[in-house]
């Protein structure tokens, strides 16, 4: 149906605009168009969608995709900013893989950046063990207090720990063992007058009528080859400190005898066939930033 | 057509009986050229705000060698924003919210001493839209020629003058867009970058959106920013009172309106005669298309063309001036009930009021300027864990402490604790000062983030201060060794329930 809008009847009074001439309940419509720009707009877009269809990925098909002509990929891109990024961190990376620890220690610039990266890489690897903080938990040492199992908190054995690991597959790593005295070498007897003595090393209250001598003579014969005559521990083996207020697991009697009995021997990875030895060195400048060394 | 008009338009419409347009559409506005004291005003203020906006940024300000010498630069790299002699950090932001409370009430006081001074005079579409119009005037010549070349078809002179026109206004759009991207960089150095095409794309973006709004704002859309997009004048219709001075048709001397010579006759004859001959001067050089002897009206800007433009006349026709000019509701009313006028009000219980208002937030902010510190320190208590026990059973709690140092020079600080003695506190760097306690280094114009390590040793502190409560209180204090200013910060120190320590 065509209507002229030149018919008077056509036309609105009020506006002086044509009508489309449809008519519901007395109300007509106006013919009123889009505006021009509107459209040429809307034009625009068609025209920029066709461009886009051709120039980017675009149409599903079965198992893939339009690729597009300049081959776009949201992940690729993603990609290229990794790269960027790590194009500008570059410099700083290779002065860290250069640098030793004194040279570190010496640049302030260095040192922050160490820190920063160190705190990263501890987030992305330790903290699922060692907690976010390095507060550590049972089994996992805190390495935010002052006491070091292997070595003494230093930069270098922070950084061998780190890199061969503990009781790890690489055959350079800490090696040292806590054995289990419960497989016929002690008796259960033996094993709790032992745990009553190394408790009383570290003043801890030991049960009633526990025999301390007979405790003594045990870990005389037994145990001085790690912790040491005086229980002060030995660093190289990873035997700790049995004096001090400091335990891995727990202080509690029955956690000891446990230990005694069954040996303990955590593990901890060779992070050296895993991250690069800047990172390493950055991770060693972290940790020793948690608890400030020994 | 005024919002005024055209709604007195819509009350014809629907008196007859017939449905008033949810739409109309813009009328063009062709202003005439004026000259008079308002238009001088007007041409004073805009090339004095255009040449701060346009200058500004190449003002040199020396800082030494550590900080940038540009006055007023918002260096967004670096997270400073320095005005002459003034350095704000991030965490100084609320200075801005005081600049913005200043504004506002300084926008009101200036409505209650006259109107919309700030639309008429001061506004940056205001401005750039006057700077416009004078352009077109220049190039196509005064309304009436305008108008007829509007109606006429297009030719190659008019075409020419076109193109020429738009080149113009781009060309300050562009400018405008340019001097904004000045305050962000160091604005030589950036002139050259750009110059050369060197310049960083953010820069480019930023000239061509401002050019883009500057453009069509004050090339096309002009008053119809302020009528339909701006909050300001529905907010000032609600401010205004009637000892507010506003721009004004006196209808009390101007009405009855008629041609000069009907007037003098029915003034001879002692009949009423208004002075206004209708010569529509007002409405022709208005910029927003309104008449002003329709009274106050929202989108009149109030920026006092037609009092030059009525007064011209007046002049001529040997009538006084001022038929039409700034004056108050109050006055109008009373000369119409025949009392004699009032002297202008301008200390007012409303004046005052903002007056206060504005100096108590300035005090304000004079006062926290000048009182603020050249360094700050920022503790943080590590979460996890909260404390630990040392080997020898002591505790000993981290924290995250990060320095600022606002001053262009390297400074040392020493990190005290209060109740401790030093080597309880130890920086995981691990220097300390010949007193003893912690130092710490923070270069010019920087923050330097380290941890420090706070121990209790097994049996407490033996001073007087301990506490058995699980969080006890400690007060950092950083101290400038060289000026020996210091900062207290009071945080906790967490320790095993129950276990005094």
């Amino acid at each position: 149906m065509s209507v002229t809008s030149h018919d008077p009847k056509n036309v609105d009074a009020t506006t002086g605009t044509a009508t489309t001439g449809h008519e519901w309940d007395g109300i007509r419509e106006l013919n009123t168009p889009l505006p021009k720009w509107w459209l040429y707009i809307f034009y625009a877009t068609i025209v920029w969608a066709l461009g886009y269809w051709v120039v980017y990925p675009a149409i599903p098909l079965a198992s893939s995709f339009t690729k597009g002509m300049i081959n776009y990929s949201s992940r690729g891109e993603a990609t290229a900013d990794v790269e960027q990024l790590k194009l500008a961190r570059a410099p700083m990376v290779n002065a860290l893989a250069k640098a030793s620890f004194e040279d570190i220690q010496k640049d302030p610039k260095l040192l922050t950046f160490a820190r920063a990266q160190g705190k990263a890489a501890f987030g992305d690897n330790c903290a699922p063990c060692h907690g976010a903080g390095g507060g550590g938990s049972k089994a996992f040492p805190n390495l935010v207090d002052d006491d070091w199992l292997w070595g003494n908190g230093s930069l270098a054995d922070i950084q061998a720990t780190i890199t061969h690991g503990i009781r790890s597959s690489d055959p350079d790593t800490r090696q040292g063992n806590m054995p289990a005295f419960g497989d016929g070498v002690l008796k259960p007897t033996e094993i709790s007058a032992v745990a009553d003595y190394v408790r009383s090393l570290s003043s801890l209250p030991v049960e009633q009528g526990a025999d301390l001598n007979a405790g003594q003579k045990v870990f005389a014969d037994n145990c001085v080859a790690c912790h040491g005559e005086n229980a002060k521990g030995n660093p190289e083996l990873g035997a700790p400190n049995l004096t001090d207020q400091i335990w891995l697991y727990a202080s509690d009697k029955a956690t000891i005898v446990e230990g005694i009995t069954k040996g303990r021997g955590g593990m901890m990875p060779n992070w050296g066939s895993r991250l690069d030895a800047g990172t390493i060195k950055a991770l060693a400048v972290y940790v020793r930033t948690l608890g400030g060394g020994r | 057509m005024s919002v005024k008009q055209q709604q007195a338009r819509e009350s014809e419409i629907e008196a007859a009986g017939l449905e008033a347009p949810l739409y109309a559409s813009r009328a063009k506005i062709y202003p005439a050229a004026v000259s008079g004291r308002f238009r001088n005003i007007k041409w004073i203020i805009l090339c004095v705000t255009l040449g701060i906006y346009y200058f500004l940024p190449f003002i040199r300000w020396d800082r030494g060698p550590n900080a940038p010498s540009q006055a007023v630069l918002i260096d967004m790299e670096h997270r400073r924003f320095y005005f002459f002699f003034i350095e704000i950090w991030p965490q100084e932001v609320y200075y801005i919210t005081g600049l913005l409370i200043l504004a506002a009430v300084a926008l009101f006081l200036m409505n209650a001493i006259a109107g919309r001074l700030w639309c008429g005079y001061l506004c940056p579409q205001t401005v750039w839209t006057d700077l416009f119009f004078a352009v077109e005037r220049l190039i196509e010549g005064d309304r009436r020629t305008r108008m007829i070349k509007d109606n006429e078809s297009f030719n190659l002179e008019r075409f020419a003058q076109f193109l020429l026109k738009h080149w113009a206004w781009l060309m300050i759009a562009w400018w405008t867009g340019g001097a904004w991207v000045l305050y962000f960089s160091d604005a030589p150095t950036l002139v050259y970058q750009l110059a050369t095409f060197q310049g960083p794309f953010m820069a480019y973006v930023w000239i061509a959106i401002l050019t883009t709004t500057t453009y069509i704002f004050a090339g096309f859309m002009r008053e119809q920013v302020c009528t339909y997009m701006c909050p300001w004048p529905r907010i000032q219709a609600a401010l205004t009172d009637e000892w507010a001075l506003n721009v004004t048709y006196r209808y009390d001397r101007g009405e009855p309106r008629g041609s000069l010579k009907k007037n003098a006759v029915l003034r001879d004859a002692g009949k009423p005669a208004g002075d206004c001959v209708e010569c529509n001067a007002c409405v022709y050089v208005c910029p927003t298309g309104v008449d002003i002897r329709d009274g106050l009206q929202i989108d009149c800007i109030q920026c006092g063309l037609c009092i030059d433009a009525c007064d011209t006349v007046m002049d001529k026709l040997g009538r006084p001036t001022g038929l039409i000019g700034y004056d108050t509701d109050i006055n109008v009313k009373r000369r119409e009930a025949g009392l004699p006028e009032l002297k202008t009000r301008f200390i007012r219980a409303r004046t005052m009021l903002y007056a206060v208002v504005m100096v108590v937030v300035g005090g304000i902010m004079v006062g926290v300027l000048a009182t603020r510190h050249d360094s700050g320190l920022a503790v943080i208590h590590d979460r996890n864990p909260l404390f630990v026990r040392l080997a020898d059973g002591g505790i000993r709690n981290a924290y995250t402490v990060r320095l600022s140092n606002k001053l262009p020079e390297n400074r040392s600080f020493e990190i005290r604790v209060d109740g401790f003695s030093p080597e309880l506190v130890t920086s995981a760097e691990g220097k300390r000062g010949e007193s003893g306690w912690p130092v710490l280094l923070v270069g010019p114009d920087q923050t330097f983030e380290e941890r420090i390590f706070v121990t209790i040793p097994k049996g407490g502190l033996g001073n007087g201060h301990d506490q058995d409560d699980d969080k006890r209180d400690i007060t950092f204090r950083l101290i400038d060794l060289r000026s020996g200013s210091q900062i207290d910060v009071k945080y906790h120190f967490m320790q095993p329930h129950g276990e005094k320590q």
